[in-house]
């Protein structure tokens, strides 16, 4: 493996295929990508391949990424809702050698966007493409194990143990205790994890005008959310399902209306929040990213 | 004033810098080369390259050499590295009975036909550090039987000739391919195989020697187990007779297990089977137990050990997903974690408000 200058001029690795799947291994993504976007919601099985990166690090985003990428699109990646975490911007780089793609940092100038853990806070357009990793594709898998088992479910539309485990939280802490990877229902048919996002992020799920797209690359699951598909999050009538809330704002762009990260400045309890999506603060400093 | 930390690219360039500069170690020393490792470490090389599903050992020697000795990096760099080379063929079932047998021994008979062959094995030596290899010093060469090998065959086929073992027979189905498609559980003998072959061996030996101490008893004798080289063989079009395009070095194990057998079938031997890359011994015996344990519910056991529940077992085998999803909790969470902060705040403060707290409680 050697680097070469590319047409653009960037560095790019020769010897491998472009976005580094064969196209072959892309074919069969895509197949499995119209399959899920065919059936909202539900989880299809794909022959995951090995990554240079480890499972659990993105390699289901990675592939589902590299198999719908072209020369003329533009990649943005964020971890925890930040370009410049170490992993997206290992991600990043690693799409600039074998892709030789354009990459951004802006939400809105992105074709398609990878994330882990974030849904950005700028509207999505419907020329635009989001890419969740994803961990766990199950909803169910910590209530059933077995994947024999929760297949049946699915197909059954038993979910009620998924309304028992909810209740249960109310019965003891008085809140439904799940914050993150919060379950919705898609198109009133699947239960899906929509990757552990914060709940905050769930409304964005629904009516989306950009395609949404899943991967989990060691469980060799993929789905998708097509653009305007109801998403709901699961809740009861009395206690309706609610989002995160901070009595601060950002204290560097004064957003009120973004997810908070909580940053400790001292030893002495002291503590700032700031927005978790970089490029949203950053525009709202009206800074150029 | 926090800043976001910014500079990612140039930290981890960083890292991987210091990193090359650890794994070169005291430039006074020569740098090891991956000749030597694959000629002086070979049985780390094999469990690279069993674990790898890869057959080269120049490749697994560089794997380890780049791992700086970590197994488990060494297994996911020539994973990683497999993943890019095409599919040019499929060869032709291994004649394992075909074997240019270097070891073979069985625990079951005393002779066998062909003999007994204990080959190169650290087996029967005393566990004591020979301080004579840390000075350089001639190693003698082998001394090994003149008389080449008869033909070996397979000791169990002994038993099968007379029906005390159950019969093992090709049904010609193409087998499952897990490097192409992902596993589908329940899934069949085969792809078991396939799962336990590429799987840790620190987790089959676990899993094995838990059958051993009861969880799932299946009470084992070791049958046969061979070491050698065997042909791999492909079809080419225009040749009737498979062509060989090259040996492999590997390990096989057969254990002889306790009878199934049922009113309207006579009892009858079963079968546990191993088979790895290279000289993979302690492997194929412990993937050997967890086959046959694995069988539990097909020959109509009751399914109690862990080493008995097929989904657990293969869904956890492979150590570059273990290893990728256990490393990952080392990336941010702080979104999640945020998530649970607000969460939990809340609830210690309504809590407070419903229960005085502690201190005001009177004793």
């Amino acid at each position: 493996m050697t680097l070469r200058v590319d047409d653009q001029g960037g560095l790019a690795y020769s010897g491998y295929n472009f976005a580094y799947l064969d196209e072959q291994t892309k074919r069969m993504i895509r197949r499995a990508l119209l399959k899920a976007v065919a059936i909202p919601g539900y989880q299809v099985p794909f022959g995951g391949r090995e990554m240079p990166m480890p499972y659990g690090w993105g390699t289901g985003g990675m592939q589902l990424t590299a198999s719908i990428l072209g020369a003329d699109d533009v990649l943005k990646v964020i971890d925890q809702g930040a370009d410049d975490t170490t992993n997206a911007v290992s991600i990043r780089t690693f799409f600039e050698r074998v892709a030789g793609v354009e990459t951004t940092t802006s939400t809105a100038a992105a074709s398609v966007i990878q994330t882990r853990h974030r849904i950005p806070e700028l509207p999505l357009s419907r020329h635009q493409i989001l890419v969740f990793q994803v961990p766990i594709p199950e909803p169910l898998r910590f209530i059933e194990p077995s994947e024999e088992e929760t297949r049946v479910m699915h197909a059954l539309e038993e979910y009620g143990v998924m309304h028992v485990k909810l209740y249960e939280d109310i019965a003891r802490h008085g809140h439904i205790a799940t914050t993150y990877a919060y379950p919705v229902k898609v198109d009133e048919r699947y239960v899906m994890d929509p990757s552990p996002i914060p709940k905050f992020d769930n409304p964005k799920l629904d009516m989306n005008e950009a395609l949404m797209l899943f991967g989990a690359g060691r469980e060799k699951r993929l789905y998708a959310i097509p653009p305007y598909t109801q998403v709901k999050s699961l809740d009861f009538e009395d206690h309706p399902f609610e989002i995160q809330s901070w009595d601060e704002a950002c204290a560097l762009c004064g957003a009120s209306d973004s997810y908070l990260d909580e940053v400790i400045t001292d030893d002495q309890g002291g503590r700032m929040f700031v927005c978790s999506d970089t490029d949203y603060c950053q525009q709202c400093r009206g800074e150029v990213a | 004033m926090y800043v976001a930390v910014k500079g990612g690219e140039q930290a981890i360039a960083n890292a991987h810098r210091w990193m090359a500069d650890r794994r070169r170690g005291d430039r006074h020393q020569p740098e090891l080369q991956t000749e030597q490792i694959r000629d002086q470490l070979g049985l780390a090389v094999d469990r690279v390259m069993a674990e790898a599903s890869l057959m080269d050992v120049e490749l697994a020697a560089l794997a380890l050499k780049q791992a700086s000795g970590d197994l488990t990096e060494a297994v996911f760099l020539l994973r990683a590295y497999r993943t890019t080379l095409p599919r040019l063929a499929d060869s032709v079932p291994l004649k394992t009975e075909a074997m240019h047998v270097e070891r073979r021994i069985s625990a079951a008979f005393k002779d066998v036909p062909g003999g007994q062959v204990l080959g190169p094995t650290y087996d029967y030596t005393h566990r004591l550090l020979d301080f004579m290899l840390l000075a350089e010093g001639e190693i003698p060469d082998p001394e090994r039987a003149q008389a080449g090998l008869e033909a070996c065959p397979q000791i169990l086929d002994s038993l099968d000739a007379e029906g005390l073992i159950e019969k093992e027979l090709d049904d010609g189905t193409e087998p499952y391919d897990i490097t192409r498609d992902p596993p589908d559980f329940p899934v069949d003998r085969a792809t078991r195989l396939q799962m336990l072959a590429r799987g840790d061996e620190g987790y089959l030996l676990a899993l094995g020697y838990s059958t051993q101490r009861g969880y799932g008893r299946n009470h084992p004798f070791a049958g046969e187990i061979r070491q050698g080289t065997v042909e791999v063989e492909i079809e080419v079009e225009g040749f009737d007779a498979p062509l060989c395009i090259g040996e492999v070095m590997i390990s096989e194990c057969q254990m002889i297990n306790q009878f199934g057998g049922s009113r309207e079938k006579s009892p009858q031997f079963t079968r546990g089977y191993g088979l790895a890359f290279g000289r993979n011994e302690r492997k194929t015996m412990a993937m050997a137990l967890i086959d046959r344990s694995l069988r539990a519910e097909e020959l109509g056991e009751p399914v109690q050990g862990p080493a008995q529940q097929a989904e657990f077992v293969l869904a956890h085998a492979d150590n570059v997903e273990a290893s990728g999803f256990v490393s990952h909790l080392k990336l941010p969470h702080y979104v999640d974690f945020q998530s649970e902060l607000e969460l939990l705040r809340r609830l210690r403060r309504e809590h407070d408000l419903r229960e005085p707290s502690e201190q005001e409680r009177p004793v």
